[in-house]
């Protein structure tokens, strides 16, 4: 089943064109890593999936429910805005600095929007939450506040809030750009873990290594569009378009 | 004349300096946030203009134009821009000389309580949006992706973060109050400075003078401490 369907995605700043027709589906199950250089658009096709930015042109949709889709004069015309809140508990996204909560303690980071926005039932939804800060080794943490927390624990609580909104698939922005390489691995293994458990990821990153050996298909993207994508093994060990060439070539130096 | 005297004779003065302080800080911390709402309200009615018209420049400016924002705007800038006693002034005659309605004297207290509230709210507006405008985006774009709508946004990431962000500058703010007070006399409200000046005035001694003053230190002095505890009760995180 195709769970985040994009077609023919435009989206501009002002006079300039970040993404020009993009078009991109996600089978479940399925991660799919997004390469490229800085100012290719990757993190605005990002935004534009979870909503963050609002699309010019094109369609969304998630499982078949469009959140937008074309007018007559091909820009995207949204759904309502409880339709919309309908959807968006549908996918989570991972942001590079994290963005955690400060006034709120781990636990309540994790269980505040389930509560409040799912009107989920409160015991079942820490009991949930406990569970999944075991999982990212965090269960010692739960009464800590982030700014206790090195940057990796924070980014693991960070993966720990988004899935506790059991989403059906995850957006992960440069997840370990903000941290060193030591604390990139932790999160990578999380990654994985979360890969094996057969969670539906896109992940922007410029981890290649791991691009090569966690996603199913890797997308290399420049000039607001997508340039090539496959097999990660296609991609990043014979990639046929010369920009990608030249990318990587840069990158694993 | 002692001081305790002079103490006992500035005793109702004092209690009508704090309630001034009180009630106004009730009102005017509330109304600041109502004030920085409309501060940063972005409501342009005449938006859908620019959208038919390829638009020249007077349309263009319509359909930016922020009726909300620019109201509070002119509000804000006047509260700073004049001094408290003539607003004062302002509050306590304009009924009388602009609308003709008789005043009594105990409307003295309420022009008192009016004037400061509107003032004060006027500067903690422009405090909250300090405190509003440096929390990274990041936390609304947290919110958004989790589902939080725009009102739990505010009341649960934004709000509690501001306080926190704002809390030195609310306690300047304050601590101007307490001796603003003092303006009351413009207006002839009893409170304490006008008390200690009628005071010194017959007695023809500072000493009543110094007293008030030595009040409002002790006062201010309070003041600090409580705000300072406030700020290391908000420190548990960072």
């Amino acid at each position: 089943m195709k769970l985040l369907e994009i077609e023919h995605l435009k989206k501009s700043f002002g006079s300039l064109e970040v993404l020009q027709d993009i078009s991109l589906s996600v089978e479940e199950g399925e991660v799919v890593s997004i390469l490229g250089p800085s100012g290719s658009g990757k993190s605005t096709l990002l935004r534009c999936a979870t909503l963050l930015e609002t699309m010019d042109g094109g369609k969304l949709a998630y499982c078949g429910d469009c959140i937008c889709e074309n007018n007559a004069y091909g820009q995207s015309v949204y759904v309502s805005k409880k339709e919309r809140q309908r959807i968006q508990s549908r996918f989570g996204l991972v942001f590079q600095n994290f963005n955690l909560f400060p006034h709120y303690s781990v636990l309540k980071n994790l269980t505040d929007a389930p509560i409040h926005v799912q009107k989920r039932n409160k015991e079942e939804v820490y009991a949930e939450a406990m569970e999944l800060l075991k999982k990212m080794g965090l269960q010692d943490k739960a009464d800590y506040y982030p700014c206790q927390l090195s940057g990796g624990q924070q980014q693991r609580v960070a993966i720990a809030r988004a899935l506790a909104m059991n989403p059906q698939m995850l957006f992960f922005d440069e997840p370990t750009s903000a941290l060193d390489p030591e604390l990139t691995v932790e999160i990578l293994r999380v990654l994985r873990q979360l890969a094996e458990e057969k969670m539906t990821m896109v992940i922007v990153t410029h981890e290649i290594d791991f691009a090569r050996h966690v996603s199913d298909r890797v997308i290399f993207m420049d000039g607001g569009r997508i340039v090539e994508q496959g097999r990660p093994e296609e991609i990043i060990d014979h990639p046929s378009n010369d920009r990608t060439r030249a990318f990587l070539q840069k990158i694993q130096r | 004349m002692d001081i305790l005297s002079i103490v006992t004779q500035l005793g109702s003065g004092m209690l009508s300096t704090l309630s001034i302080f009180f009630l106004t800080l009730l009102f005017s911390l509330p109304l600041g946030l109502l004030v920085c709402f409309g501060r940063m309200s972005n409501w342009r009615p005449f938006r859908k203009l620019s959208k038919d018209s390829s638009s020249g420049k007077l349309v263009s400016g319509l359909a930016n134009f922020r009726p909300v924002q620019w109201l509070i705007k002119i509000y804000i800038s006047i509260m700073r821009g004049t001094p408290l006693m003539l607003q004062l002034f302002v509050v306590f005659y304009a009924p009388y000389y602009v609308f003709g309605i008789s005043i009594n004297s105990s409307f003295r207290f309420y022009a008192v309580l009016i004037g400061f509230s509107l003032n004060y709210a006027a500067y903690f507006a422009e405090i909250y949006r300090s405190g509003i405008q440096s929390i990274p985006v990041g936390q609304y774009e947290a919110s958004s992706v989790l589902g939080y709508s725009r009102a739990q946004t505010f009341c649960k990431i934004i709000f509690p973060q501001m306080v926190k962000r704002v809390v030195p500058a609310v306690t300047n703010e304050v601590i101007t109050l307490v001796k603003d007070t003092s303006l009351a006399f413009a207006i002839a409200y009893q409170e304490m400075f006008t008390t200690a000046k009628q005071i010194a005035a017959a007695e023809t001694s500072i000493m009543p003078l110094f007293v008030a003053g030595v009040f409002y230190y002790i006062f201010n002095f309070v003041v600090a401490f409580v705000m300072e505890r406030v700020e290391k009760k908000l420190d548990y995180y960072q």
